[in-house]
Formats: structure tokens, sequence, C-alpha cells
């Protein structure tokens, strides 16, 4: 650490992972009802539990982030972080939204619209938040000593971020019109501006893991988010396909979101590249497991699983069954989930100044939650497979095909349980760091 | 080889691209002509019934135009599938729904609310789907041949 103020980036990611913890009980809750153990459907259920697990995800993400850029812009600025105080003063008010939120779910007060459930007047506090949030960052760059790519890239990513949540707040009488503009949150966020914060934390850890020259890394940066936004703008037309708007958007999004992988790709072997370029001697190789197997695992999850599904043709029969599912777990842990748990393997015995990045516990979460995860995504995949035939080719009742399916979910538990124990004990390496202190400062990274 | 000028040319010229032909391609389909939702037939009734699919979260467990969650059937055409009295049932009921094992939310609506629901899905089943429509859930109409 070489900034006092990168220390509100810890409280941003303990609270992440206390989110992480809670989102999974609740994914818990739905892959037993799932197998007709819905004991708790009278207070929680299953959409309750669906919208709770999937804006945890977004909540523990975006705190993730932002911790990430409370740790990552003094550094890269060179200049402490303009306002501690404002930093905590959002902390706070970003934890009590989105607890707020959650609570609001289990009382029927939400706007059921996937993954945008935040009722509109809690949407304004949120607008408010990230406001506070982007001020405090832009200044800092802004007072900065110097104003690198990777800081910017990062801070555009964030912006953007923003910006894009105004599109899901318009009200509509048509729900096509609806679900139009609801993609432009969602598919914009996560194949879009999202891949910018992501590159730019990836280019952050692979400049420090890896010492290969802050120029090579940074114009590769700027390859592959130029790859994003060239296929991933006109890519949102995959979700254009079968809402009931003009066909334009078979042969549009078909052709640019068949190119989405490339940046993903891009991703991995840049990342892997810069490995093999470097001098192999940081001594945090937990941190580069994560930082390269986010690399890595993204292009399997968010490239091949996403191809595998994005062409007109195939999506006709696999829209809106499981095997969106099976996707979207493994796009949302390789790329984002990954990510954040790098910087945050990377950031902690800065923060801390104690260094238990060589101990056994650090790889055994590593491998036990990819593994998984890995066995989920097999799960909800078979699960899904199953399902576009019996329901969609062979024209079953959607019952009968759950009931046929449900085995695949007992599957899917007993890999969820392995993956958990992964994030367990990728948490009790978090605690066992301790708190951040000042200390710190005076030690060598 | 690639300078990082070139590099962020590339970026900044393709995303300006992309943007404006996204935007002009949005303005298109929603052009009147390009309709395929029948705009003009959302009454206020199809309305409160979107606010009410809205309000109580349906989609966190059904999907509709194949968005949504895959814990119960698509909605969309449930009327050719189901009939109206069988959807209306099913949303005035007291008690949880569950003919296959697996529990609905005993929403207990009204019979105004129920019609509105109605009135929705209604208008949701005549939007061309571009082909989507044929394959979606199992139809009465196919089973019946
Ligand atoms: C990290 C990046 C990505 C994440 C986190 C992600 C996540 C998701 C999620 C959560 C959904 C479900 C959305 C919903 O129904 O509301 C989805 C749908 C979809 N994704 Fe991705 N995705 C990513 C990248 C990609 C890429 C690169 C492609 C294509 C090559 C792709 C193709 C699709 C398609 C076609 C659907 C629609 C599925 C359907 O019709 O039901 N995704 N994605
Ligand atoms: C113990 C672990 C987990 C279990 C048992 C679990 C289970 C589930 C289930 C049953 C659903 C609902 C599918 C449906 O609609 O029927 C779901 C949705 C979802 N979960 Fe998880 N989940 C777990 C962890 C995670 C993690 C770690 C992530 C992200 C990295 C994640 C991301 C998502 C997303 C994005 C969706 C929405 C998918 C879609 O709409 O296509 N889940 N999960
Ligand atoms: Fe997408």
């Amino acid at each position: 650490m070489k900034y006092k103020s990168q220390k509100v980036a810890y409280w941003f990611f303990a609270l992440s992972m206390l989110l992480l913890v809670l989102q999974i009980v609740y994914g818990f809750i739905m892959g037993f009802a799932r197998i007709g153990m819905d004991g708790l459907h009278e207070f929680i259920p299953f959409n309750t539990a669906r919208a709770v697990h999937t804006n945890l995800l977004v909540v523990w993400l975006l705190s993730g982030f932002m911790g990430a850029a409370y740790y990552i812009i003094p550094e890269e600025a060179q200049k402490e972080l303009v306002s501690v105080k404002l930093a905590y003063v959002q902390l706070i008010s970003l934890a009590l939204v989105g607890v707020t939120a959650i609570i609001g779910y289990h009382f029927n007060w939400w706007e059921g619209r996937k993954f945008l459930e935040i009722p509109r007047q809690l949407d304004y506090l949120v607008v408010v938040n990230v406001l506070l949030f982007l001020g405090l960052i832009i200044a800092t760059l802004y007072k900065g000593k110097r104003k690198t790519t990777t800081a910017l890239v990062l801070t555009m990513g964030l912006l953007f971020a923003a910006l894009l949540y105004i599109p899901g707040m318009i009200p509509f009488d048509s729900q096509v019109s609806d679900s139009f503009f609801r993609w432009w949150v969602v598919h914009l966020w996560v194949e879009g501006v999202w891949e910018l914060i992501m590159g730019g934390i990836l280019s952050f850890l692979l400049i420090k893991l890896t010492g290969v020259d802050r120029e090579v890394i940074e114009k590769w940066l700027y390859v592959i988010v130029g790859l994003t936004f060239l296929s991933g703008i006109l890519g949102t037309g995959h979700h254009y396909y079968y809402i009931g708007v003009n066909k334009i958007w078979l042969i549009v999004g078909g052709i640019f979101s068949a190119l989405e992988p490339l940046a993903f790709l891009a991703m991995a072997l840049f990342a892997v590249n810069m490995y093999r370029k470097g001098e192999k001697k940081h001594p945090n190789k937990i941190a580069l497991f994560w930082t390269l197997g986010s690399a890595i695992v993204s292009f399997i999850g968010a490239g091949l699983l996403g191809f595998a599904h994005t062409l007109p043709q195939t999506n006709l029969y696999t829209h809106g069954t499981l095997v969106t599912a099976m996707h979207g777990h493994l796009a949302f842990w390789g790329a984002y989930a990954m990510i954040v748990l790098a910087i945050i393997s990377y950031a902690l015995p800065n923060l801390t100044g104690r260094k238990l990045y060589d101990g056994a516990r650090g790889r055994a979460a590593f491998w036990t939650s990819n593994i998984g995860m890995i066995g989920m995504t097999v799960a909800f995949g078979v699960a899904g497979v199953v399902q576009v035939y019996l329901e969609r080719k062979l024209k079953m009742d959607f019952m009968e095909v759950q009931n046929e399916i449900s085995i695949h979910f007992v599957v899917l538990i007993i890999c969820a349980s392995l993956f958990t124990a992964g994030i367990v004990l990728y948490i009790v390496d978090f605690i066992k760091y301790g708190r951040p202190t000042d200390e710190a400062l005076e030690i060598k990274e | 080889m690639l300078s990082k000028k070139q590099a962020r040319a590339f970026f900044l010229g393709g995303t300006l691209v992309t943007f404006l032909i996204f935007i002009g391609l949005t303005i298109y389909s929603f052009s009147k002509d390009q309709d395929q939702t029948n705009y003009g037939a959302i009454t206020e009734q199809v309305v409160r019934g979107k606010d009410l699919w809205e309000a109580n979260n349906c989609m966190g467990c059904h999907t509709i135009l194949g968005e949504g969650a895959y814990y119960a059937p698509e909605l969309t055409k449930v009327l050719d599938r189901r009939g109206p009295g069988y959807v209306k049932a099913v949303l005035m009921s007291p008690i949880p729904w569950e003919p296959n094992g697996r529990k609905m939310v005993a929403y207990n609506f009204s019979e105004d609310e129920a019609a509105d629901l109605i009135a929705f899905f209604d208008w949701i089943d005549d939007i061309d789907l571009n082909g989507f429509e044929t394959v979606v859930s199992p139809l009465a109409k196919d089973k019946k041949k």
C-alpha cells in the first residue's frame, strides 16, 4: 500500500464477501425448491429467492469494483483520495440501499423486471450513491499526478455503467419496449462497459504481478476494449430476436454477437502472454492464479458458452431455458466474480501488511470453488439441453419435463456445496488477514 | 507493429460507428410501420395487467417472451394453451396452486385483477415473435393435432 486512503477499499471488499455469502444461501434455497424441498415457500417463494440471489450478485460485484477503484486510482494517479470521509459515507449508503432493497423483496416491494427489481424510489438513491462514488474517483484522478490508460479505462467503465442505468428507469406501457430498453442496462453492462472495468483491473494486476512494461500492457488493453464495443454494442441484438421487434436484429445481432467471444479470447491470450513474458518474480501467486483464472474462465463461460446459444437458429430453441442459466453462472463467475477475488487477493497483503499468500488454503479455495462452479455449469447445461429437447422439440408439458430433469438439480446442489466450500476457505483467509493498518505503508510490496 | 495511438483510434472509432448504427436501428425498429406488437391495441386494462405483472414479480418464476425465470411455465400463448377460464382460476386461487407438485404463490386476485392480467396475456399472444411463437412451450393446438 502506498497511500493511506487506499484502506477504504478494504471495507468495500468486506461488504462484498458478506453479500456473496448471502447470495449463495439464496442460491441453495432455489436449488432445494427445484427438487421439491420448498418448505420456505410461505416466507421466501422462488421469485423472492431469485431476485435476492441475482441482486446480491450485482451489488457484491459493484462493491468489489468500487473497492478496486478506491485501491487502484490513488496508486495510478499518485495522489491520496480527495475525501476518505465521503468514501465511508458512500460505503454505508451503498450497504443501506442494498439491504433495504433485499428486505423489500421479502415483502412484495419490487418491480418484476429481471435483474432490475430495485423499486424506482430506491433507484434514485442508487443514482445519488453512484454519483458520489464517481465524483470522488474522478476528482482524485483529475487532481492526480498522472492519468494512466489503466485508470482511464477503469473510470470510463464505471462512468458508463452509471449512465446506462438510466434507460432502465424509464417507464413503458409496452412489455416489448420495456424489455428492449432493459437490455440496454443488462446486456450493455455485462457485454460492454463492465468489460472495461474488468480490463482495467486486469491490466493493473498484470502490470503489478508480471512486471511487463506498462506501455505494452495498455496498448493491448485498448485493443481488447475496442473489440468489446465493436462486437458488444450491436451484439445487443441477440436479445432482440424473439421479443417482438424487427427481424433485422436476427442478422445484426447474429453477426455481431458471434464476434463477442473475440474480446474474451483476446483477454485470455493477453493475460497468459503477459505472464509468459514477465519475470515471474512476484511472490503473490494466489493473486496471479485468480487473475489468469478470470481471463481464462471468462473466455469459457462468456465466450464459448455464450457463442453456443447466440446464433438465432439455436437461440430459437434455447431462449429462456436452463441453457441460459448455465451460461449466466459461468460467465458471471469467470469474468466478474473472479476478477473481484483477484484484486482482493492482491490488495489484502498490501493493505494489512500480512503476507499469507503462499498458504495451502488459498490454493484450495481457488481449485475447489472453480471445480464446483464448473460442475454446477455442467448440471445446468445437461438439464437445459434435455429441457430444450423434451419441451421444445417433443412438445412435452413444462412440469413433466421439470420432473424428468430434477435429478440434475441434485447434482447441482452437490457441486454447489463444493463451490461453497471453496468460497468459505477464501473467506477464512480474508478474515485471517485482519484489518488494514497504516503500518503497511512502510512495507515493500 | 500496432502502436498505442492506433490501438486507441481503433477503440474510439469502432465504438462511435457501432454506437451510431445501434441508435439508428433502434429508431428504425420503433418506427410505426415496423411495429410487430399491435401497439395501438394496448388498452388501459392491458397496462393495468402489466402493472400487476411487475408489482408481483411474476417474472421471478415464469418467462414471458422468453425472458424471466425457468421455474414455472412460459406464459406467452398461455391463453391458447389453457384457455382463459383455467388461467383465471389459477390467478384467483386463495391457496397455492400446485397441480404438479410445484407451488405458485397464492395471489388470491380479485375478479377485476384477473381480468386485467388476462387482457395483458391476450395482448402478448398477438405479438409477432419472428417464429418463436411456434416453438415456445407446447401449444394446445399442436397437441390436439
Ligand atoms: C461476462 C460476460 C457475460 C455475462 C456475465 C453474461 C450473462 C448472461 C446472463 C445472466 C444472461 C441471462 C439474461 C436474462 O435472460 O435476463 C445471458 C443471456 C445471454 N447471453 Fe450472456 N453473458 C456474457 C457474455 C455473453 C457473450 C460473449 C455471448 C455471446 C457470444 C452471450 C450470449 C448470450 C445470449 C445469446 C443470451 C440470451 C439467452 C436467451 O435467449 O435466453 N453472453 N447472459
Ligand atoms: C451455491 C451456489 C449457487 C446455486 C445453488 C445457484 C442456483 C441458482 C438457481 C437455481 C437459479 C435460478 C434458475 C431458474 O430461474 O430456475 C440461479 C440463477 C442465477 N444465478 Fe445462481 N446459484 C449459485 C451461485 C451463483 C453464483 C456464484 C453466481 C455468479 C457468479 C450466480 C449467478 C446467477 C445468475 C446470473 C442467475 C440468473 C440466471 C439466468 O437468469 O439465466 N449464482 N442460481
Ligand atoms: Fe447479451
